[in-house]
């Protein structure tokens, strides 16, 4: 009886959706204990912030509506992971994709829709994965690290998108912004006034084709078998230099969707500081759907709940919004350490076992 | 009388059973070798003596008393002592340091490190153990760490030495440096217990031997003079296994189907292959013969496009490659198989299943893939076809390659490989690891395969292997080629010599007084 059920927690702890159900239900425990230090309730701020993400149509639909870039920006991360790489620099690829997608939005005139979005899309995905491949390309020449080359290259597109918005590209009054992208460009809402566009199909779409793209082509075969044994891949007449470039192009395609859909459906325009971290939180969604497209939807629909909730209990309480911020680092020191779940699991086990053997 | 009994030990893994109703019995002072195949159980039946795992059932007896040993401190305690399979060193640490190791000499309460080198380096004396206390363990070659364990086993007033398979990582000459300790040590009147799957060793070295076979105690013999390999192979395996592999000379022409002209790699300024000229012929095993580290991995990276030339030319079928084009993938195209030196790192991806890693090199060929979209029914229905013509015991196609043993895993890199129809054959330790059924059959398809004309390159460092199977044999020391001969104008004594850096000329000499 008890061995059957070591077998199976046993299992459970090499599951890795498991692992990453416990870790979000731990970093929940742990920031609920933080507030209540902090002389706050968490039982209020929780409930404030379910309300916030589910409590009504338009709640739902800003929560939805924030998932929907953190989805390009999950898969984007996932990919890069698969095929071998750490890409740091979503951040800044969702940037370099935005600010193309609003030109194209804004300056191309006289377009029917089923052209216009497109083009603005594909605006988007040359961006972000050209300034994602440029990493590529610099770590393949310098051989330096790709994650602090995608890090750095996050400030050079953040300011260089800030300095163009400024100057040459700058839109009429006071706001640092591009101009308003013509109507043929938008994405339309799906519950008027909310975050929430067709731009959620487009990123399902997306998490479909990234599935169908590393199962079922030779270059995500190769992808794949980079990021488990490059040395083997090589061996098989893989060009892992030439590989990591598309895989760069690639990721940083997803993350300059992104940036687009966010231009396109929700601000119309590209202007500085639209992304709000929307990169970083990538790396957590990434991280907790194992980075497979599936769990990466799932973590980015569960993020996109909490950053709706968060505002809405930043909003209805006294607690800080902020709290999320905490939430999510321990999500990701959860997730990432898998290890300090399975040691609480089996410490149980290992008890149990003792009293068997003396018995 | 008896060191260790050990009476119907059973070991049940959650569902395998490791150990069934063992019986061992080691003399004191006497060498026991412990014999079977990978996944007889024996590690386990050890693990058990030394106390890392508790048995389900049986009864252990050390010097006459019956005992349980609950973890290895008290195993310890019983003067017994493991060397693992996998070192367990500490690299940063000093070899003193990792010696002395909760057993440290204090002075002033202090750890006293004069004291300690002092003690292992009249210890490593008393029985030949070359070693430098002060160096750090993470600059030693691999013997030197095997020592230190010794050492370490020593330093512990261990009686009873416990060895998983220790010559499984060293070079020949390791080997027979290692066998020297181990006489000396029985001599001194320790007991040993060496596990291995290697015939030869245990006839070299041991005094009694116990085959186990699937968890079960087979046999347990004194060793004899009398007692053969075959004998050994039929109890360790449960069927006569042929030790010979059948092989007539390929008539006809052997036509030069690969070759290497004047080839030099350099690295750090220094020539790591020096002016490497060979050919492989079509129908002709070329053996490579050499301790490790003297250019064979540089010669199969040249040969499969994996290291580009400092010098020299790579020449395929008459036509002499352009040097910046050789890539894997080029060599993999023209018909160059490869079966990796290191499988684990180069030959496959352990978290791919078996039908991807058997198109691993191929898979972009039809009827795999086309247009880069992979066509998996194809691919699944090849891979079946070739891990059962190769014999890969599997569930399915669809396990990871990860999850087979040694001896599968290389016959799924053989399969993927033979199984292109290649035109050359770079066979890099195609045995290594492996149990001896499945190497019979890795050996009988290489010989078909140069049967069926092609060139094989086999690079080994069983001397034995190299002879049974190679048509020519070429010595590689220091990155050169030192001496070529048909095989058969080999013994095992001259190749030896001239792989430690003896010229041909003083072999020859030596050869002839003796
Ligand atoms: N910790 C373990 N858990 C489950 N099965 C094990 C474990 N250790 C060994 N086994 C299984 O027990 C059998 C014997 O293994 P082992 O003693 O390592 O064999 P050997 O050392 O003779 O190669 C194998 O089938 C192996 O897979
Ligand atoms: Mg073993």
């Amino acid at each position: 009886m008890t061995q059957q059920k070591r077998i199976s927690l046993e299992k459970l702890t090499q599951n890795t959706t498991f692992l990453s159900a416990i870790a979000l239900i731990l970093s929940l425990l742990v920031s609920g204990v933080v507030m209540m230090i902090a002389g706050y309730s968490p039982i209020e701020g929780y409930s404030a912030m379910f309300t916030g993400a589910f409590g009504s149509v338009d709640n739902l639909a800003q929560t939805l509506g924030t998932a929907t870039p953190l989805i390009f920006a999950g898969l984007a991360m996932a990919f890069a992971a698969r095929g071998g790489m750490f890409n740091i620099g979503i951040e800044g690829q969702i940037i370099a994709g935005a600010f193309p997608a609003a030109l194209v939005g804004a300056y191309l005139q006289g377009l029917p829709w089923f052209v216009h979005i497109p083009l603005c899309f594909l605006a988007g995905m040359i961006g972000g994965g050209l300034w994602a491949m440029l990493a590529g390309f610099l770590k393949n020449k310098l051989r330096v690290s790709e994650v602090i080359l995608t890090i750095m290259l996050n400030y050079v597109a953040q300011y260089l998108a800030e300095y163009l918005a400024n100057y040459q590209f700058k839109a009429e009054g006071m706001l640092v912004r591009t101009e308003t992208i013509q109507p043929s460009a938008a994405l339309p809402a799906l519950i008027p006034y909310s975050r929430l566009t067709t731009g959620i199909f487009v990123a399902l779409a997306f998490a479909v084709f990234v599935w169908w793209f590393l199962s079922r082509t030779t270059p995500g075969y190769q992808m794949r078998a980079i990021a488990q044994n490059p040395y083997a891949a090589e061996a098989g007449g893989v060009n892992i230099a030439r590989m990591n470039l598309l895989t760069m192009f690639l990721s940083g395609a997803l993350a300059g969707m992104g940036g687009a859909v966010e231009v396109m459906g929700v601000h119309g325009y590209f202007i500085v500081n639209m992304t709000s971290g929307y990169g970083f939180d990538g790396v957590a969604i990434a991280v907790m759907g194992n980075n497979t497209p599936l769990g990466t939807v799932i973590s980015a629909l569960i993020f996109g709940a909490l950053r709706a909730g968060s505002t809405s209990m930043n909003r209805m309480t006294s607690i800080p919004g902020e709290f999320i911020q905490v939430l999510q680092a321990l999500v990701i020191l959860f997730v990432s350490t898998p290890g300090i779940v399975r040691a609480m699991l089996r410490k149980r086990n290992f008890k149990k076992n003792d009293q068997k053997k003396g018995a | 009388m008896y060191a260790v009994e050990m009476h119907g030990i059973t070991k049940q893994f959650k569902n395998v059973l490791a150990n069934s109703n063992v019986e061992l019995m080691v003399k004191r002072g006497e060498i026991h070798s412990l014999l079977g195949e990978n996944g007889a159980g024996k590690s386990t039946l050890m693990n058990i003596l030394y106390g890392m795992y508790a048995p389900t059932s049986g009864q252990v007896v050390v010097q006459g008393k019956p005992v349980v040993i609950e973890n290895p401190l008290k195993a310890i305690e019983l003067g017994i002592a493991m060397v693992h399979q996998h070192f367990m060193l500490i690299e940063p640490l000093t070899v003193a340091e990792n010696v002395v190791l909760g057993y440290e000499p204090k002075k002033h309460g202090c750890f006293d490190m004069k004291k300690a080198v002092e003690e292992v380096n009249t210890l490593a004396d008393q029985y030949g153990l070359h070693v430098d206390a002060r160096q750090k363990v993470e600059e030693l070659s691999v013997g030197t760490k095997q020592r230190v364990e010794i050492l370490k086993a020593l330093y512990r007033k261990a009686d009873i030495l416990i060895l998983d398979e220790p010559t499984a990582v060293l070079t020949p000459q390791e080997v027979s440096d290692l066998f020297r300790v181990l006489r000396k040590l029985r001599e001194s009147g320790k007991t040993i217990i060496i596990i291995t799957h290697k015939l030869k060793e245990t006839l070299e070295l041991a005094d009694t031997v116990t085959v186990l076979r699937k968890g079960q105690v087979i046999a347990s013999l004194p060793v004899t003079e009398q007692m053969d390999q075959a004998q050994l192979a039929e109890l360790m395996v449960g069927r006569i296994v042929s030790l010979e592999t059948e092989k007539q000379p390929v008539p006809g022409e052997h036509e030069v189907v690969m070759a290497l002209r004047g080839a030099v790699v350099t690295r750090d300024k220094r020539n790591v292959l020096d002016d490497i000229s060979l050919e492989i012929r079509a129908g002709e095993i070329l053996g490579i013969a050499g301790v490790e580290g003297n250019g064979q991995t540089e010669l199969i990276d040249v040969l499969t496009g994996l290291q580009r030339l400092s010098g020299g030319a790579v020449v395929l079928q008459g036509k002499q490659l352009p040097a910046g084009r050789i890539t894997p993938r080029s060599m993999l195209a023209a018909g160059v198989g490869h079966i990796p030196e290191d499988r684990g790192k180069r030959g496959f991806v352990g978290g791919f299943t078996i039908a991807e890693n058997i198109v691993l090199g191929y898979h972009r060929n039809q009827p795999f893939a086309r247009h880069g979209l992979i066509n998996r029914k194809a691919r699944d229905e090849f891979a079946d076809r070739v891990a059962r013509q190769y014999d890969v015991r599997m569930d399915s196609i669809q396990d990871t390659v990860g999850s087979l043993s040694g001896g599968n895993q290389q016959k799924v890199i053989i399969g993927r490989v033979f199984a292109q129809d290649p035109k050359v054959i770079i066979a890099a330790q195609p045995t290594r690891g492996v149990d001896i059924g499945a190497i019979e059959y890795i050996h009988g398809e290489l010989v078909k395969m140069r049967d069926a004309g092609k060139a094989v390159l086999l690079i080994s460092a069983d001397l034995d292997e190299l002879m049974r199977l190679s048509d020519k044999i070429a010595v590689l020391y220091d990155g050169r080629i030192v001496d070529r001969r048909d095989a058969s104008e080999y013994d095992e004594r001259t190749l030896g010599a001239l792989m430690t850096g003896h010229t041909p000329d003083s072999v020859e000499k030596e050869v002839k007084q003796a």
